[in-house]
């Protein structure tokens, strides 16, 4: 029995090692890209080295009992104890210290994550069913799934939910926190690094749970101020005759502008379905669960319920045609 | 085959054997053995869902079943495991063994009792109904590629049920309504046995049996009871508020009709938290019988023990938010709630402190109930480090929802209960039957077991924290989940074989198993005083209790060392028990079938499907059937004596 | 398992039974109460409790539950004289005296239902009508339990020592539907 529990801890402890070494992956949380997820880590630590000690301990503990007082067959009779008030109250004294000591950095790192930042910038996050939207007040930019920031500035969250309670979570950045419908609730985060960390609503929200993903690309402020002042522009406007201009009157024609917003083109008085003013400069669709490719897109408009059950973009029925002339539209929306 | 009368509005002769005999039974013993069977029939059930899962899970991106299906299948699986596995597994326990460790006949209240497992298979049928009967809907306004199949038609808004996804606006049609209807049926059944067994373990001790020497199982007992009577009503108010915002048009949970979805959350987890306590508790006290016994020495801290299960009680009543986290309440309740999470490890951690110093210095025989309570105590402290690492209120902000999560509740459900449980099956085995099992296929099925669990659950510690959300039917391929999450499968069905063991080893030792005698583990407590199978009396004269572990004095006195020495008539006076139990002088009365509780319990039955239907005609007669045929059931059985003259 | 065994705690087993079960309803009303409190606060839309009640009215027919309660115990305490006549007409009264108190409920309800408010007007009046509607419904299956305990007097020419047992428990029963009232006419009625 030793062998083979230290066979599989051996295991264990490899298999761990190869994920730290290796790049970090778009979700580790023990990867963490910014002040909040390292606050977060730097807390979590001590105290997985703390339970893992007291794992060891106890483990050991078990194993070295099982071993050394297993009957033998000699007739001898244990002696029979029935108690130790001594050790009841160090094994009771012991972990309440244990316990009271991390209780007070895990306190006050409660107060600090929870704290609003000033400054810094501030998006709107909506919730639904089953994708993020956001919304950047003092820039005007409504947009969906795809969260660009700038690097090193703290982002003030203020998250709401249009339907049924989700979760925000971008692990390597920070901890979730639920989106609520008719509440207000906040999250702060920061990247110090630039680069791409991607998230997953962590409430179950029905059939379309797992297809609810979060991109967030940090970039530098000057990337980010171009961004922005691109974003600020109406949709681009297609040249007369491509196919490009003939996806354009499909996207007028075949009930799309029920739901979609393209500035310049439709407008939607409620906010039903992500904005597709610039479509094109975000890489993923579909809540994030497809990508901005034409094998997806192709897949997607051709059945959205079939890719994203429960979907509430019905199935048009478009012939192979008219989703590539509603690609090449897409497609000029940067 | 004798035949008894009853008394009250049907006058029939009951049987004493035969299907009918069972339908009938107020004897603790056999409602015990309803219980154990019927829950074990669920765990099967609920494990080829879990078997399901893990099929999908097993790659990413896969398409082995639908989203639909899925989330039928993680709801029913998990609903299952608690509601008709564990907690009627516990029942099981509590039934057979209550009386014979307290030196009594029967429980309070025999009718009492069995109402409440009616209402427990009740509350199973309903709730396993959906899958044929329900119709599942897409929130309005949503489409599918195709219609939704019958595996996907079971209550599928997770166990824990959050408006308003569960509301009517997007879980239209009737999955929820089976799944409240069910557990609030199965759930008056556990308040109903919770008030005979308390009632029970307070007033029918033997003389002499005081608090302080009753087995630390019935200790255990007692506080899962007294949980389950304050819980339960609870969670009822939470299923009503619900059905009635589903049915009726309030907006208790309804942010747009002024309501607010995190009530339920409170009022959930104010039943949910006590609830896992109800579940670990049992095997608690079951493995504080089993380790004395196969280290051949005394629990360790026996007050220690029973404090700390009273304060784990009380104390999990102060918690509840620790699962609401990351759900906007305030940073000072989040504090409050994080330091009462990390309260209460301290007693539990003095359970698994003196459970390991039973076993120091004692004499260690590794029999199947002793592999399985050591497993116990070696996979509950993992599961018991994990849920403290959930007290750091932050680092609960990565981990809640995720798969560490899911490891976390694992390792203290099945690595805990579950362990506990198949102790106390191959324990008390010999009791219950009168054979002895195999011990050397029970050792495959603990290693299988052991092996196929650590492989499945252990994983998921990273893979939650590696961002592998929960209730999600897919993950992204390529961000570090594909290969544990296999391995986790894998884990899965060498599970399920271990499974099969016990099984194979249960039904056929029953049969060829070596006859078993009064006291085959020459142990502590008083139900191995009496033979195996015991009577149905089970004690043929009520029995003076001295001390605590009353039966091991009886054979044993204690040397200068301070060491067990065996009295030389010991296996005389255990010979002597026997026949005394077998032969009583007077032949001791006992409570005569009955057949009003399974009426009222299948009025319940008759009512909660009048109710899922009562827009239809059918439903409302139904309703108003069901409701004479409880009060007929009701009026009958307070006219029905006790006992029949005979 | 009848009163004369001996038992454990010296307390009769049923009795103890009850006050478990009712134990056990005091925190499904509580989490009722509760439920009111934290709505009956909220802006909410639409008409809520509080501009309707009526206090008058409510006084008068909790004092009538109140004066059930003390006909309860009359009730009592004729059983233990044996004078089995008075004991029946003391049980009736207190059902008399509930069925009074229902039929009150029933009146001001569908007032309320008149002036606009129903269930689903908002959770305020939801919660109201959850609370008073499940106390109303154990007040009435208290009303069912004093009937049936009358009728077996009347069959049996009396109750015995064993029935009286079950005089105490409905009695034990009907007190504390009675207490819940109490709480309930001052959380939500009198604190406004």
């Amino acid at each position: 029995m030793n062998r083979l529990i230290r066979r599989a801890l051996l295991a264990a402890l490899f298999a761990l090692l190869l994920a730290a070494c290796g790049q970090a992956t778009p979700m580790d949380s023990f990867a963490p890209a910014g002040p909040e997820a390292h606050r977060i880590l730097d807390l979590t630590t001590p105290v997985f080295i703390i339970a893992g000690v007291i794992f060891l301990l106890v483990e050991a503990a078990i194993v070295f009992a099982v071993w050394k007082f297993r009957d033998r067959g000699d007739g001898v009779e244990p002696k029979q104890i029935h108690g130790n008030n001594r050790l009841e109250l160090i094994w009771t004294i012991i972990p309440a210290l244990i316990l009271a000591g991390v209780a007070i950095p895990t306190v006050k790192a409660v107060v600090d994550l929870t704290t609003r930042p000033s400054g810094g910038l501030e998006v709107k996050v909506t919730g639904h069913q089953w994708w993020f939207e956001f919304q950047y007040p003092d820039q005007d930019i409504t947009t969906g799934t795809v969260l660009v920031i700038p690097v090193g500035t703290p982002v003030d969250l203020e998250m709401t939910s249009a339907d049924v309670v989700h979760s925000f979570w971008v692990p390597r950045l920070a901890g979730k926190r639920d989106v609520i419908p008719g509440q207000t609730t906040y999250l702060k985060l920061q990247s110090d690094e630039i680069g791409e960390y991607w998230g997953q609503c962590a409430e179950f929200c029905g059939l379309g749970h797992a297809n609810m993903r979060i991109r967030v690309q940090v970039v530098s402020q000057q990337d980010f101020d171009a961004w922005v002042a691109d974003q600020e522009q109406p949709a681009v406007e297609p040249a007369d005759g491509t196919p490009a201009a003939a996806g354009k009157d499909l996207f007028l024609n075949k009930g799309c502008t029920s739901c979609h917003v393209i500035d310049g083109v439709s407008d939607s008085a409620q906010v039903v379905a992500p904005n597709l003013t610039h479509i094109a400069s975000r890489d993923v669709i579909a809540g994030g669960s497809l990508n901005f490719t034409e094998d997806d897109l192709k897949a997607w408009l051709a059945n959205p319920p079939a890719m994203k059950p429960g979907s509430y973009m019905p199935n048009l029925h478009l012939s192979s045609d008219d989703i590539d002339s509603l690609i090449a539209y897409l497609e000029t929306l940067k | 085959m004798t035949s008894i009368a009853t008394g009250g509005v049907f006058r029939r002769r009951i049987p004493a054997t035969g299907f009918w005999s069972w339908v009938t039974t107020v004897d603790h013993k056999r409602i015990a053995k309803l219980y154990g069977y019927t829950g074990f029939v669920f765990f099967i059930v609920g494990g080829l869902e879990a078997l399901l899962i893990r099929l999908q899970l097993a790659r990413p991106e896969n398409a082995f079943i639908t989203p639909a299906e899925y989330n039928s299948l993680f709801t029913m699986h998990g609903t299952t495991m608690i509601f008709l596995v564990v907690m009627p597994l516990a029942a099981a326990f509590m039934n057979y063994l209550l009386p014979l460790m307290l030196g009594a006949r029967d429980v309070a209240f025999p009718r009492l009792n069995a109402l409440g497992y009616w209402f427990f298979l009740g509350g199973g049928v309903v709730l396993y109904s959906s899958y044929i009967l329900a119709t599942a809907g897409v929130p309005a306004g949503g489409f599918l590629p195709d219609t939704i199949s019958r595996l996907g038609s079971a209550a599928n808004g997770g166990w824990f049920m959050y408006p308003p996804n569960s509301g009517v606006q997007f879980s239209p049609g009737s999955v929820i309504d089976f799944w409240l209807v069910g557990i609030a049926l199965a759930g008056v059944g556990s308040l109903v046995s919770s008030v005979n067994l308390l009632t029970t373990i307070f007033n029918l001790r033997a003389p002499g049996m005081s608090l302080m020497k009753m087995p630390v199982f019935a200790w255990m007992s007692m506080v899962v009871n007294f949980l389950l009577l304050f819980s339960i009503p609870i969670i009822t108010v939470a299923i009503f508020m619900l059905i009635f915002d589903r049915q009726f048009g309030t907006s208790f949970f309804e942010a747009s009709g002024g309501g607010d979805p995190v009530l339920y959350q409170h009022l959930f987890w104010l039943f949910g938290h006590p609830e896992v306590y109800i579940l670990i508790l049992p095997a608690m006290g079951i493995v504080s019988e089993v380790l004395p016994v196969f280290s051949r020495k005394p629990l360790f801290g026996y007050a220690a023990v029973v404090f700390a299960g009273i304060a784990i009680g009380f104390l999990g009543f102060g918690v509840w938010a620790h699962h609401m986290f990351a759900s906007g309440i305030g940073p000072i309740t989040q504090a409050a709630f994080g330091i009462s999470t990390m309260t209460i490890a301290i007693p539990t951690g003095i359970k698994v402190f003196n459970w390991i110093a039973t076993m120091w210095g004692g004499k260690l025989r590794f029999t199947a109930p002793m592999l399985f309570a050591i497993g116990f105590v070696a996979m509950f402290t993992i599961g018991g480090l994990s849920g403290v690492t959930h007290s750091i209120v932050p680092a609960d902000w990565q981990q809640t929802d995720t798969y560490y999560v899911v490891a976390h509740f694992h390792y203290v459900l099945f690595g805990g209960a579950m362990f506990g449980i198949f102790a106390g099956l191959y324990y008390w085995f010999p009791k219950l039957t009168g054979r002895m099992y195999q011990e050397r296929l029970a050792k495959y099925h603990f290693w299988l077991m052991f092996i196929g669990f650590n492989l499945t659950f252990a994983p998921m510690h990273y893979l939650g924290l590696m961002g592998m959300a929960r209730r999600t039917y897919t993950y992204p391929a390529g961000i570090g989940l594909d290969f544990w999450n296999l391995m986790s499968t894998i884990g899965a069905f060498l599970i399920a074989s271990s499974v099969l063991l016990f099984m194979a080893n249960w039904i056929n030792s029953r049969r060829r198993g070596a006859l078993a005698p009064t006291d085959p583990w020459d142990a502590r407590t008083l139900e191995w005083s009496i033979p195996s199978p015991p009577p149905e009396y089970n004690f043929g004269e009520v029995p003076t209790v001295r001390s605590l572990d009353d039966f091991w004095h009886q054979k044993y006195d204690e040397d200068d060392a301070g060491r067990s020495t065996r009295r030389p008539d010991a296996d005389t006076h255990i010979a002597e028990l026997t026949e005394k139990h077998l032969h009583p002088a007077h032949h001791p009365h006992l409570p005569s079938p009955s057949a009003f509780p399974p009426l009222a319990g299948l009025s319940a039955l008759g009512l909660a499907f009048g109710l899922l239907y009562h827009a239809t005609l059918v439903g409302q007669v139904l309703i108003g059937l069901s409701v004479l045929g409880l009060l007929a059931s009701f009026l009958s059985w307070s006219r029905e004596p006790l006992e029949e003259n005979m | 398992m009848t009163a004369h065994t001996e038992t454990s705690t010296g307390i009769d087993t049923r009795k103890l039974g009850m006050w478990a079960f009712l134990s056990s309803e005091a925190l499904f009303f509580g989490a009722l109460i509760t439920n009111y409190l934290l709505f009956k606060g909220r802006d909410l839309q639409g008409i809520h409790p509080r501009e309707l009640l009526n206090i008058p009215f409510t006084s008068v027919s909790s004092f009538v539950l109140l004066m059930s309660s003390l006909t309860m115990v009359l009730a009592h305490a004729a059983l233990t004289r044996n004078d089995q006549r008075a004991t029946r007409g003391w049980l009736l009264a207190t059902a008399a005296l509930g069925a009074t108190f229902i039929g009150g409920q029933v009146y001001e309800f569908s007032n309320f239902y008149r002036e606009g408010m129903t269930l689903s007007t908002n959770p305020a009046s939801s919660s109201f009508f959850v609370l008073t509607g499940f106390h109303g419904a154990h007040v009435t299956v208290g009303v069912l339990l004093l009937l049936s305990l009358v009728g077996w007097s009347l069959l049996r020419g009396g109750l015995t020592f064993e029935h009286g047992l079950n005089l105490e428990l409905v009695g034990l029963y009907w007190h504390f539907v009675d207490i819940v009232w109490i709480v309930i006419f001052t959380v939500v009625y009198l604190i406004r």
